[in-house]
This record gives C-alpha cells, sequence and structure tokens, in this order.
C-alpha cells in the first residue's frame, strides 16, 4: 500500500446524496479478476450524460472527489473504492459514508475525509466559482486547506498512522499469530466446520 | 452493566485487544463467491501465503451463473473467467466449493443456513454485504471488502472495531398479509438508509418472535439497507429446532454443549443499546418502496408522495431525482403502477417458505399477459424441495418462468436483467439505479405483493384479488 501524508490537487464537486455502489460502480463492470482497469466503470451510468460533472473538462484531472452525505452505501464490493483509484482520485470528502465502503478505503489507502455538511457546501461553491482551486489535504496535521481556508477532520490514531506508513494490515496481525493459535486452541469443539463434506 | 447479545459475542471473539488499536476478532466462519473474491486469492498467491483455516471456510457460485441452460458452458466469457477463477482458486487453496450443477450450489445466504454451517454465538463474514442474514440464528455476521476477505483467509480474523448497538423493538400482531418484508421495509423507511450506520440492528418483540427462521432471515438480510453494519436476533429453540437435522449440526454431546452455550445467548436484563426505536407492528401494512433507495418506501394503500411536500432539502431533492429515474408522477396511486417484470428470488426472499407462499396464491390461476414473472430458487436444494412438493408446477401452470438457482435479477450481472425503462415489482433488497438492469425501476415487495401483482399485473395485495 502507498503511504499517504499529504496529498495537493483540483476537486470534483459531486453534488449528490446517497450515491451508492451501484452508482459508483455497476455490476456489469464487477467481472474483472484483477483490481485495475475499472475506471472506465466509474459512474458507468451517469458517464454517458454530456452534463455529468466527469465529463466536464474543468474537472477531467481532478484528484479529489467532494460528495454529497451517504456516499458509498450498499454493497460491499471494494472495486468502488478501486474505481476511484483507478480513475486517479487519492482523496473522497463527504460528511457522512457508509461504513463498509469506508472501511475499504482504509484498507485500500484511498482517504476519506469527513467534514461538516456546511464546510462540503463552501468548498463546492468555490470551486464550482473556479475548477483550478487547489486543495491540499495533510493526514499529518489532519487538515483540508483551500486558499485562505483551513478545515481540520477527525481520524483514528490508529489508522492515520496505518496510512502514513503505508502498512498492511495482514503483516500487521501476522506479528501477533501465535495469539490466534492459542486462541484456536480454546474453541470449544461443537464449533462448526466445514470440512469433511457432509449431506 | 451487562451486555447486548452483540457485545458478548464479539467478547467470545476477541484475540487479542489493546488500547488505541482495533480488536483482533476470530472469525468462525468465512463465505466466499466469485466476485470478491479473486483479488484477494491473488494476494495470497503473490505472498506466498496459505488459506489458514480451510475448514472453515466454503464457497459458493451465485452472483454470476446463468439460470437457465446451467448444463452449458457460461456464454459470457468475462462471466465464465470468473467462476473458472473461483474454481480454480478453491482447487489450489484446499476449499470447499459448491458448483453449477451441485445441490448445494446457490446464494452464500441460503447456502449456509441450509447446510447447518450458520449457527448462533458465531462471527460469520463474506466479501458480500448481505451476509446480515445470518444474524437470523443469533451469530454476529457481517459484509466486508476482498481486502479483509484476503485478510480472514489469511489469518481468520479481523482487526476491527467494536459496533455500537441499537434494539429495534417490535411488539404487537401483524395483519394477514403483513409479512416480515414489510416490517424491515417500514423500520428502513423510518430511519432511513444512513440510520443504522455502525450499529448491529438487534430485532426484538412479540412480533418478531413468532417469525419463521426464513422471516427472520428477510428481515436481518435487509439491516444493510439501513445502513447497519449488521443485524440479528437473539436464538430461541425455533432456531435451535431449525438447525437439528442439517448436515452440519453439532452432534451428540457436542449438540448438548452447543445448545447450553446457545441458550445463554440473550442480552442482558441490565445492558444498555446506544439506542432504542419501537416500531408498533400493529399498524403496520404491506410495503412498497416508490424511489431508488430502499428507505423510500410507503404503505401500499399511499400514493406517490409529492417532493414539494418533503421539508429536509437533501431528501426533496433525492425524491425528485427519483421520481424522474423511476417515470412516476406525484399523487399516483401505488396501486395503479403497471408492472413489467416480477421477480422472486434472493437471498431476502428466495427460500422455500417464501416460494410457498407465492405459490399458495397463484395456485389455479394465471399471471398477467403484460407481465412475465422469474421465479428463481435461492438454491439448488430450494429448488429441489420445492419441486418435490409440486410448486415448480404451480408457478409453470400461472405462466411463469421457472428457473435455476443464484442471485440473478437482484443484481443483474447475469443476463436476467430489466431492460431501459421496465418496471419490476421485486423480492430482492434494492431499488438502485440500474441494479437490476441499465435504466430499470425496481418496486421492492414481499412475496405475497409480488404474487398478487403478477396476477393483476399493477403493485397489488393478496387483499385485492
Ligand atoms: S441475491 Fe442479491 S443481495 Fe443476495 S447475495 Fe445475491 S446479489 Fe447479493
Amino acid at each position: 500500500m502507498e503511504k499517504f501524508v499529504t496529498h495537493t490537487g483540483t476537486a470534483v464537486p459531486l453534488r449528490r446524496s446517497n450515491v451508492d455502489t451501484d452508482q459508483i460502480i455497476p455490476a456489469v463492470y464487477l467481472k474483472r479478476v484483477t483490481k485495475s482497469g475499472f475506471e472506465d466503470g466509474l459512474f458507468g451510468a451517469w458517464r454517458n450524460d454530456p452534463e455529468f460533472i466527469l465529463n466536464n473538462d474543468a474537472f477531467k484531472n481532478g484528484t479529489i472527489l467532494v460528495a454529497g452525505v451517504d456516499f458509498g452505501t450498499g454493497s460491499s464490493r471494494e472495486h468502488a473504492v478501486w474505481a476511484l483509484q483507478n480513475y486517479g482520485f487519492k482523496v473522497v470528502i463527504s460528511s457522512r459514508f457508509a461504513d463498509i465502503f469506508r472501511g475499504n478505503s482504509q484498507k485500500a489507502g484511498l482517504l476519506t475525509v469527513i467534514l461538516p455538511q456546511e464546510s462540503v457546501e463552501e468548498i463546492w461553491n468555490t470551486v464550482e466559482a473556479s475548477p483550478a482551486t487547489s486543495l491540499t489535504v495533510n493526514l499529518e496535521s489532519k487538515t483540508v486547506t483551500m486558499g485562505e481556508k483551513s478545515y481540520s477532520f477527525e481520524i483514528d490514531d490508529y489508522t492515520r498512522w496505518r496510512l502514513m506508513e503505508g502498512l498492511d494490515d495482514i503483516g500487521l496481525t501476522l506479528k501477533k499469530i501465535d495469539a490466534v493459535t492459542t486462541f484456536e486452541g480454546s474453541r470449544p469443539s461443537y464449533k462448526v466446520k466445514t470440512l469433511p463434506v457432509l449431506s | 452493566m451487562g451486555k447486548t447479545l452483540a457485545e458478548q459475542i464479539w467478547a467470545d471473539h476477541v484475540v487479542a485487544s489493546a488500547q488505541g488499536e482495533p480488536d483482533l476478532l476470530y472469525i468462525d466462519l468465512h463465505l466466499i463467491h466469485e466476485v470478491t473474491s479473486p483479488q484477494a486469492f491473488d494476494g495470497l498467491r503473490l505472498a506466498g501465503r496459505p488459506v489458514r483455516r480451510p475448514d472453515l471456510t466454503i464457497a459458493t457460485e451465485d452472483h454470476n451463473v446463468p439460470t437457465t441452460n446451467i448444463d452449458q458452458p457460461i456464454a459470457d466469457p468475462v462471466s465464465k473467467l470468473q467462476v473458472d477463477t473461483l474454481r480454480k482458486n478453491c482447487a489450489e487453496f484446499g476449499v470447499r466449493i459448491h458448483s453449477l450443477g451441485d445441490a448445494e450450489q446457490g446464494i452464500v445466504h441460503v447456502v449456509g443456513p441450509q447446510l447447518g454451517l450458520t449457527q448462533p454465538g458465531m462471527t460469520i463474514v463474506c466479501g458480500d454485504s448481505h451476509t446480515s442474514t445470518h444474524g437470523a440464528f443469533g451469530a454476529l455476521a457481517f459484509g466486508i471488502g476482498t481486502s479483509e476477505v484476503e485478510h480472514v483467509l489469511a489469518t481468520q480474523t479481523l482487526p476491527l472495531k467494536p459496533f455500537k448497538t441499537m434494539a429495534i423493538n417490535v411488539n404487537g400482531t401483524l395483519k394477514e398479509g403483513v409479512t416480515s418484508k414489510d416490517i424491515i421495509l417500514a423500520i428502513i423507511a423510518k430511519i432511513g438508509t444512513g440510520g443504522g450506520q455502525g450499529y448491529v440492528l438487534e430485532y426484538r418483540g412479540s412480533a418478531i418472535t413468532p417469525l419463521s427462521m426464513e422471516g427472520r432471515m428477510t428481515i436481518c438480510n435487509m439491516s444493510i439497507e439501513a445502513g447497519a453494519r449488521a443485524g440479528l436476533i437473539a436464538p430461541d429453540e425455533k432456531t435451535f429446532a431449525y438447525i437439528k437435522d442439517k448436515p452440519h449440526a453439532p452432534q451428540g454431546a457436542d449438540w448438548d454443549a452447543a445448545v447450553e452455550y446457545w441458550r445463554g445467548l440473550t442480552t442482558d436484563a441490565d445492558a444498555k443499546f446506544d439506542v432504542e426505536i419501537e416500531i408498533n407492528a400493529d399498524e403496520l401494512e404491506p410495503f412498497v418502496t416508490w424511489g431508488t433507495n430502499p428507505g423510500q418506501g410507503l404503505p401500499l394503500n399511499a400514493s406517490v408522495p409529492n417532493p414539494a411536500d418533503i421539508s429536509d432539502p437533501e431528501e426533496r431533492g433525492a425524491a425528485e431525482r427519483a421520481l424522474t429515474y423511476m417515470g412516476l408522477t406525484a399523487g399516483t396511486p401505488l396501486k395503479e403502477i403497471k408492472v413489467d417484470t416480477v421477480f422472486l428470488g434472493s437471498c431476502t426472499n428466495g427460500r422455500i417458505e417464501d416460494l410457498r407462499a407465492a405459490a399458495d396464491i397463484l395456485k389455479g390461476k394465471k399471471i398477467s399477459p403484460s407481465l412475465r414473472l422469474l421465479v428463481v430458487p435461492g438454491s439448488a436444494r430450494v429448488r429441489l424441495q420445492a419441486e418435490s412438493e409440486g410448486l415448480d408446477k404451480v408457478f409453470r401452470d400461472a405462466g411463469a418462468e421457472w428457473r435455476n438457482a443464484g442471485c440473478s435479477m437482484c443484481l443483474g450481472m447475469n443476463p436476467d436483467q430489466l431492460a431501459v425503462g421496465e418496471r419490476s415489482a421485486s423480492t430482492s433488497n434494492r431499488n438502485f439505479e440500474g441494479r437490476q438492469g441499465k435504466g430499470g425501476r425496481t418496486h421492492l415487495v414481499s412475496p405475497l405483493v409480488a404474487a398478487a401483482t403478477a396476477i393483476r399485473g399493477t403493485l397489488s395485495s393478496p387483499a385485492d384479488l
């Protein structure tokens, strides 16, 4: 996983609430067996609409998605995170994320920043008026800065440390694998097993 | 202070915990399917890691599989590649798999309970958000992403922060024709699609206890549509009886020990939930969604709402967009909405009881000539059971298509899709834009409403027949 300390880029204002994962990446695009190549499916159903924000040249190269409330609801597909990353997004800002989506993004190194709805509105208004506005998201100081403005956000220390170090969860857990083995030794014998196959 | 059921199961599975870090939670059962696993197996292969506990892992093919001509190779080459990849991965890593054509193949959340692999007090995960279904047995069951699938494959654990707890007390008596699907649609309409975020919802009360295991699964299944991590119903004698004759039920002394443990799985009287919500079952009616998220639902007797009446600007905007997408006009009685396709199936309502309930209504009747009815059993076992009871004949005689098991039109990854502008009444769980096919319009309903709608051609309840 790539380390995330700070990122500077332009923003894409997505004025929609409840953008579910079927909108982020429709099911027909989920057939790939790799983690790459999902960028074409990102917001698949909306991309044909010339009015859609990503079809506006001014916002084409944005790397920070600023979305409405309840972003990422619905299915657990991590493909939604990959699609955003494959397209080039490094950060998503919203006033509320669906739990599984947020968890997935933190595993995959896509930073999800929660800001109050007023701040989201402020960013929307600013970047809609001048799309070239540059934003800096700093995980070290837990701030988003836009010109003179600075917004702070919360993120738990553990996740922040993992993202900043680019640490993979599996590696961290394998350091504690002895505790897992001990725990397994204490599991009661009635606990279910899938093998051997009974019928 | 006592513990809620969710907190108790959590505590029983903590392998390691440290200040400022997530708990490391042991996972009792890991369910796998073709869509969210290929990248996880790939990760293992790259790192040279084995599957730690193949004996706590099971795979089935469901999302991508065709529901017709299953004896022939899958026609769509990309779907075929995904299914073949799952088969190859399972063979390589020693994971049990139920493939197309096998009696135990089917939707992952139907297969677990039917094999008796889903038991009270377990932690169960799957790379699928509707894993919450298994909570009906008093198991802590939740959906995970592909990185987490890889984590569980490699370590049989997950680092997680404890979930918050919410009690949903549903008291009273359901009216005739009102089902568990209507309870959950009413709950989501009340608390919203984000209302359960971060919580495990424990459903309790005098309207929950009488529900069958299938009915309980339907409720827990849709917990995720309220944004929740999981749904939970305390196990009782009905739960134990359901498990007892299943292939993977504990045997002999293990059975007795298991039941003793299971009996203790209740929320302590002095436990405190973070939030409690009351629902009056006496007032519930058959429910149907009119919009493009599962929270946009109303009793079937109501009319399409007028966005102008909604005060919250976010919600008003969402309602306006939903009505445009759905092609509906405010004020139209929901019962006058004509549908083109009725879909009976999915992990929400594709179990034997659901098929029986729908067949009961369709018996001796014909579906409206203006629509098609697709009946897709949740698993091959459900299909066999239904055929042994003659339900397939009831459906066929009524004019329905009787299909093989899979997710099918619930998400339209296989060829079972709505066409642009086509409208469905669907017993599945999601009415998102394009969920059942690009441009398709979905109304979520119970199996009873689905059957009545198939006969009348417009959204209807059995009472309208
Ligand atoms: S039936 Fe639908 S909701 Fe259930 S697992 Fe399949 S796609 Fe997901």
